[in-house]
């Protein structure tokens, strides 16, 4: 296992609410594809079934902090200044899969795309764009 | 649900208790009236972001908030239908502090034919002093025909540009 790959597994086993979610990780190279399997608790609306928006705004968000994590090889986590959540399809009863994108990182902000996907990855069913800060003891 | 079937009178839980996930992180009814929700995420271990600091995840801030914002839609329209979240805008002000339950209270302030405007605060100790803000616009089933009429849910799903 590279020392990127033992950093990721190291950690997401670290976060609570990421060992919650169910929520994994694999790296192909410096490419990383976060990994939901589908479980009842993330249900949001059980008539449909749907996963509850809020479980992806979070995998996503996870997705984008973990990603900057392992390229800049933080000790400490990034933390969220704003994010937004676009919902372009219902999020069914499937695993489901994010890979984020960098878009710009400077000394103090990262600005990041996530991409969320079920069955095809041409068709995401989620976007989040957002702003992290990467010093987390400096107030925002 | 073959019969129309009301939104929550103020007051009255209402629709979180309905869903699984709401009911996994224990989020736990506040009060609520006409537009208006208001719920608690009690403080939990397993649902630290950074195990560093202690601090509940951002991420079931977003929840909590997702989660409001649909409560306070359900109370701003007469009677219970679909909705599916549009889009969500979050902004941080600050960590919650370590071992706080989080509050969120959500204004749905406009509702027009297939859309609902949220806006949303989550705070700790003081309202006043809020750990996040959110802005969100709902899909809300249209009622042309189908008000009440039990309708599926999947209806709205392709409203939000499903398959």
């Amino acid at each position: 296992m590279s020392d990127a790959a033992e950093q990721l597994d190291a950690l997401l086993s670290r976060i609570p609410y990421a060992r919650y979610l169910g929520m994994r990780a694999e790296l192909a190279g410096d490419e990383m594809t976060a990994i939901l399997p589908f479980a009842t608790h993330l249900i949001g609306n059980p008539t449909l079934p749907a996963i509850h928006g809020g479980v992806l705004g979070a995998f996503m968000e996870m997705t984008a902090l973990a990603q900057i994590s392992i390229m800049q090889g933080l000790t400490r986590q990034p933390r969220p200044i704003d994010i937004s959540v676009e919902y372009l399809r219902p999020a069914r009863p499937l695993t489901t899969y994010a890979r984020a994108e960098i878009r710009k990182i400077g000394r103090r902000i990262a600005n990041v795309h996530v991409e969320a996907w079920q069955e095809t990855r041409a068709n995401p069913i989620t976007l989040l764009r957002g702003h992290f800060l990467l010093s987390p003891k400096e107030e925002i | 649900m073959s019969n129309r079937t009301d939104s929550p009178k103020p007051g009255e839980r209402g629709r979180f208790d309905w869903s699984p996930h709401a009911q996994a992180l224990g989020f736990e009814f506040v009060s609520s009236e006409k537009a208006w929700a208001t719920l608690k995420l009690p403080f939990r271990e397993d649902l630290v972001g950074d195990p560093d600091s202690g601090v509940i995840a951002g991420g079931a801030v977003t929840a909590l908030l997702d989660h409001v914002c649909g409560h306070a839609v359900m109370m701003a329209i007469d009677f219970m239908t679909p909705i599916a979240t549009l889009d969500l805008r979050i902004d941080y002000m600050r960590a919650a502090e370590p071992g706080l339950g989080v509050f969120a209270e959500a204004h749905c302030y406009k509702v027009t034919r297939s859309i609902a405007f949220v806006r949303a605060s989550a705070w700790d100790k003081d309202k006043g002093d809020p750990v996040a803000t959110a802005q969100a616009a709902f899909m809300i089933n249209s009622d042309s025909g189908r008000r009440g009429s039990g309708h599926p849910p999947e209806a709205t799903s392709g409203q939000a540009g499903a398959r």
